[in-house]
């Protein structure tokens, strides 16, 4: 079993909440040590792994899956602990590791508890790294659990502002959304053979059988798609955001707007669309209307606030909107774009959420009425925010103008009036994009100072430093090389293609 | 020609822009200066050599037989959505990039020197060679676009360039909005010309079973310009609204040329736009950026040929702007306000230009693609003029420390240097021979004479208002009465330093015989030498009209008069309106301020916190409510469960009861 690279991803978690948990509880230099190694060495696994995928890939192993492996963990039910990675789901690794990576230097000087703090960030990071390497659907969905009560108590204690209220509206929200998901793993389950075969959670051999009648599917579509759509802030189900966000300490933002929400886009093609894929097409025009509006509505909302997290989780809204849009498409190029924009968003919320923590650590106010001229303050916090913003609003050059031109291209394959209109529809969000980050690009970073006191205030330290610069050069990356990503996905997107394509 | 120029021309202000943008801080004004103005010079240099081999060598990679060629000189994948439909990085060169090449590297290396003298001292100037490093790297890659898409992303990168470079004074809040309005408002004109492209991309390759484009990029142009006629049209079949799909695409990516091009009404951007460094206006929103529009026009020129309606509404677009330009151009104190207008106003010029030309012989009209190349000449003309103009209102504002002329005034005699080529600028734009406008302004007036008498005349009553602001300016600049105001303290105006007369003069004496160059030879739209004649009679109406436009301004404005105040009061309400540019701001700031921001985007908001999220609290406040109900039901006393017993046993027996019978 431990010879399978990929269980590593759960181990070494598990590893450094073990080591954490042997350091002192003031020991600010260990816990730092622990969680600096933990965070390098999964990061470095994570890019050998893309590595190693591209070298076996480009040798000719076109198996659906590679680095498989298979471990009975509850005969009764058939239930396996096995994994397997495609391109996307290397790709997530990555992004996860990276993000991990760039969290922990974000909350070097967290406070109260750091170790307690560490524990939980390490335990999230176990589920979030045992989802994206799951191939059986009750493993992945324990690994989603795990996944997210951590975020409870991160919010609750960590936390900001109303933290009690929204840790638990989130929590609440989400395990609503588990509830439903739950109802619909089980009914994939229950019908995953044909008459008499053997009943199996192992989502290729699920999707190999093809065996899930078109009534059940419409049902189970709809389960599956809104349980993961919760998570991935589909209106009207995206109220849990703004407020969790808001809340959340620096490093959880980061990873909850960074990773975990994309674990609702990614089951959706996973579970929802690949499994299903009859009912995929048959209904995705309601959630494609749903998520229509979640682009339009979010980035709408995003214009009039005034808190910056707030902003920044409309935004979310609207980019994750357009990430679960994309893979509704149902075709290659568009769900490619879905992923590119998970990547992308993933990462350009971590910095974002990064860049609002390190400002409101030393201005102590998220409202954008009361600051104003940090570009004088602190000119690498102001540039770094700048480049945020630019990623988010689509500039070429950096990932979003990739993922979302991938998106519309794609989208725009389906040549019927309801989905054109509705592309359309989705493109003007990259004005409104344009119009609320300007809006607070200019009064945050530029413009004249507004309070006295700022101007004693320091500008980024090396760990700051570190942790947005590995960021932005991810961002920049994709977003002047993005081919080899974008072949990657299109890749392992032909077996979910196929299977969409017989279900007609 | 080898790889290694075209790449260089890209890869050179692109390092310059990394090396200044992420070292800058660490080094000195002059290093930086230096680093910058060598660079360019270099690029400028490299850039003379690919317009002058590809011009004047005679290889016949570059013309065959007299007719001048496309060539790609490089054409590498970047990003591949489909098979179909992959996004290409290279390099077109034929006629119209060249002539960009030269016009956007000259102008540029002139604009860093003069910004040697004129930004000396200021904080930040390392990262202001950095943005100007970025914007020359992100036009020359929009020029050399091979396809529509490459031109897309170059053209986003320029527009952010643009938004850094005006918003250079970041701490002035007027410096931050104007930037933000630019960059609002030409993303809004690039969302039409993103759906144009959508649409474009796929009615025109997606029919017959993939056949038009040969399984191509649906991007690139001179596969799309390429097709014969009857082959795009009966791809195009499919129509809306009364027009067929390519007239839309067409349009629609026309709607984006007007966004950076500053045409009404996507206009309002660049008057504001002056809030940046003078040599930003020069380069930026005078010379380059804001031509891309008409060079989009020009490159996707036969497409556009075939959809007339969207040749006529680039022409009604064009006519109106010109004059709506030239009279607000009257009525505006601030002189780079002036000059902004005057620029579009010329840019509309060159947009009707453009419009009026055909691409195939017409009975009639002795030359059917004069506009094409009248419209391209002008391009040129007008870049080096207007920069000129430009960089000698920076010398006036730097030496008055005012953008207003009413601070002016007898000028003339402190500032010689300036005094003279501002004059050659002013006469240049104003089409007085032998000045190089003159020469653009008449082609672009005999094309226009050609398509329809009604674009001739309009066009040359503009020409003649042009003659007019522009003295108007020049008159209360440096005659009129001095001004005690800028005398103080035995402190006087004087020229600029070395730095920033050096460009002028150059680009004086370019712009005095810039006319002279045989531009029918070297641009046309099908590459076909053409040699230029003037035409006797448009030639004499747009003199004349210019003349007496010159000589009326000379009444008026030569020295302190009354007429002026009167000829304002007559009307006093339209010289208002002409002020305050029509209004346009205020109703823009109407609809996005008040309309969507208030009503939409407050209600939206309000609507996601109360009703959204209103329900969902509510439903946690309901369970509450309903287990603090209901906990009491388990209270411990027997009392209470004997009465709960006997009530459901009766309900039960009840619903028996019923379910028997």
């Amino acid at each position: 079993m431990f010879s399978n690279f990929l269980i590593w991803f759960v181990i070494v978690p598990i590893i450094m909440m073990a080591g954490l948990a042997c350091c002192g509880n003031g020991n600010m230099k260990a816990i730092r040590a622990v969680m600096v190694t933990c965070s390098t060495v999964l990061l470095g696994m994570a890019i050998w792994l893309v590595c190693e995928f591209l070298r076996l890939r480009g040798a000719g192993d076109t198996s659906e899956m590679l680095f498989q492996g298979s471990w009975m963990w509850y005969e009764p039910l058939n239930i396996h602990l096995a994994v397997g990675v495609d391109g996307i789901s290397v790709l997530m690794l990555l992004l996860s590791a990276i993000i991990v990576f760039a969290g922990t230097f974000a909350s070097w000087k967290i406070n109260p508890l750091p170790k307690n703090f560490f524990l939980w960030f390490a335990l999230l990071s176990t589920g979030v790294f045992g989802f994206f390497i799951s191939i059986d659907m009750f493993t992945m969905f324990m690994f989603y659990e795990v996944a997210l009560i951590p975020m409870y108590l991160l919010i609750g204690v960590w936390g900001t502002g109303r933290k009690e209220y929204s840790a638990m509206k989130l929590t609440l929200m989400l395990m609503g959304g588990s509830a439903f998901l739950m109802l619909g793993l089980l009914g994939i389950y229950w019908h995953s053979a044909p008459e008499g075969g053997e009943l199996t959670w192992n989502i290729l051999q699920i999707a190999h059988n093809n065996s899930i009648d078109p009534t059940w599917q419409n049902m189970l579509f709809c389960f599956t798609f809104v349980g993961f759509g919760v998570l991935g802030a589909m209106f009207p189900f995206h109220t849990w955001s703004p407020d969790g966000h808001a809340c959340a300490p620096t490093a959880v933002s980061m990873l909850h707007a960074g990773v975990l929400m994309k674990l609702g886009g990614y089951g959706c093609f996973r579970i929802a669309i690949y499994l299903l894929p009859s009912a995929a097409q048959e209904l995705s025009w309601i959630f494609i209307i749903l998520t229509g509006i979640s682009i339009v509505y979010g980035a709408f909302s995003a214009c009039v606030q005034t808190d910056l997290k707030y902003i920044n989780a409309y935004s979310s809204v609207s980019h994750c909107g357009m990430v679960l849009f994309a893979i509704l498409m149902l075709n290659q190029t568009a769900m490619t774009g879905g992923i590119l924009q998970m990547l992308s968003h993933g990462l350009m919320t971590a910095l974002f959420f990064a860049l609002i923590g390190m400002i409101y650590g030393r201005t102590h106010t998220r409202d954008i009425r009361e600051m104003g001229g940090m570009m004088k303050i602190m000119p690498y916090l102001g540039v770094c925010y700048m480049i945020a913003g630019f990623a988010s609003l689509g500039l070429p050059g950096m990932s979003g103008f990739v993922a979302e031109m991938t998106i519309f291209f794609g989208a725009f394959e389906n040549s019927d009036l309801f989905h054109r209109i509705f592309v359309i529809a989705a493109t003007t969000s990259i004005v409104i994009t344009a119009v609320y980050i300007l809006r607070v690009v200019g009064k945050l970073i530029l413009g004249p100072v507004q309070d006295e006191h700022h101007l004693q205030l320091t500008d980024a330290s090396w760990w700051e430093r570190l942790s947005t610069a590995t960021l932005i050069l991810c961002l920049a990356g994709i977003g002047f090389f993005p081919n080899w990503i974008n072949e990657t996905i299109q890749q392992s997107f032909v077996p979910i293609i196929n299977a969409l394509n017989t279900a007609i | 020609m080898g790889l290694t120029l075209p790449i260089l021309i890209l890869a050179i202000p692109f390092t310059m822009f990394l090396i200044l943008g992420l070292g800058g801080v660490k080094m000195s004004h002059k290093l930086a200066g230096i680093l910058g103005i060598l660079g360019n010079g270099t690029l400028a240099v490299i850039a003379y050599i690919v317009a002058f081999t590809y011009f004047f060598s005679g290889n016949p990679e570059f013309i065959v037989d007299g007719v001048r060629q496309q060539v790609q000189l490089f054409d590498v994948t970047w990003l591949a959505f489909t098979d179909r439909m992959v996004v290409n990085i290279g390099f077109l060169l034929d006629p119209i990039c060249a002539m960009m090449l030269v016009v956007i590297t000259t102008i540029s290396f002139m604009v860093h020197l003069y910004s040697w003298g004129y930004m000396e001292g200021e904080k930040g100037f390392q990262r202001y060679y950095a943005f100007l490093s970025l914007f020359t790297f992100s036009m020359l890659g929009l020029v050399v676009a091979t396809n529509i898409f490459q031109m897309y992303i170059f053209w986003e990168l320029v527009g952010v360039s643009s938004y850094l470079l005006i918003g250079f004074f970041y701490k002035l809040p007027s410096a931050v909005s104007a930037s933000k309005k630019a960059f609002i408002v030409t993303r809004f004109a690039d969302l039409f010309m993103l759906i144009g492209i959508l649409f474009l991309s796929y009615y025109v390759s997606s029919t017959p079973a993939d056949g038009v484009l040969g399984g191509a990029s649906a991007f690139n142009f001179m596969m799309l310009n390429a097709q014969p006629i009857a082959v795009l049209q009966s791809t195009v079949g499919a129509t809306f609204m009364g027009a067929s799909v390519l007239t839309w695409a067409m349009v629609l990516i026309f709607v984006g040329g007007m966004g950076k091009s500053a045409m009404m009404p996507l206009h309002i951007w660049l008057p504001d736009a002056m809030e940046g460094p003078t040599p930003v206006s020069a380069l930026i929103h005078a010379a380059t950026m804001v031509v891309a529009g008409v060079y989009l026009v020009a490159r996707f020129f036969p497409m556009f040929c075939i959809v007339p309606d969207s040749l006529t509404f680039i022409c009604v677009v064009g006519a109106i702007t010109a004059f709506y330009a030239a009279v607000v151009a009257c009525a505006q104190i601030d002189i780079k306000r002036i000059l902004a207008f005057s620029t579009i106003s010329q840019i509309a010029f060159m947009m009707v230009a453009l419009g009026c030309a055909y691409n195939e012989p017409v009975e009639g009209v002795h030359y059917s693609g004069l506009g094409y190349m009248a419209g391209m000449f002008h391009l040129f003309t007008h870049a080096m003029f207007k920069a000129l103009l430009f960089l000698g209102a920076g010398c006036l504002i730097h030496a008055v420390h005012s953008n207003n002329y009413t601070e002016m005034g007898g000028l003339r005699k402190y500032m010689p240097i300036c005094h003279w080529t501002f004059l050659i600028g002013c006469l240049a734009i104003a089409g007085i021979w032998p000045f190089s406008g003159f020469f653009s302004k008449d082609e672009m007036l005999a094309a226009m004479f050609s398509r329809h008498w009604f674009w001739g005349a309009w066009m040359t009553m503009v020409a003649g208002l042009t003659a007019f602001y522009m003295f108007r300016m020049y008159f209360l600049v440096f005659w009129w009465e001095e001004n005690p105001k800028y005398k103080h303290e035995g402190h006087k105006p004087h020229d600029a330093p070395w730095q920033m007369s050096l460009p002028l003069i150059i680009l004086a004496a370019v712009s005095c015989v810039a006319g002279f160059i045989p531009f029918g030879e070297l641009v046309t739209f099908n590459g076909e030498p053409y040699h230029i004649h003037i035409e006797g009679s448009v030639a004499a109406t747009s003199l004349t009209v210019a003349v007496l436009a010159i000589a009326l301004a000379t009444l008026m404005y030569v020295k302190k008069n009354p007429w002026p105040e009167r000829v304002k009061n007559f009307w006093p309400s339209l010289w208002r309106a002409a002020n305050r540019r029509f209004y346009w701001d205020e109703i823009y700031m109407f609809i996005t301020h008040k309309f969507i921001f208030n009503i939409i985007c407050k209600s939206i908001a309000w609507f996601d916190r109360h009703i959204i999220d209103g329900t969902m609290d509510g439903l946690a406040a309901v369970t509450q409510w309903t287990s603090v109900k209901i906990k009491g039901m388990q209270s411990g006393s027997a009392q209470s469960y004997v009465i709960w017993y006997f009530f459901g046993a009766v309900v039960l027996a009840a619903i028996t009861w019923i379910c028997i019978l």
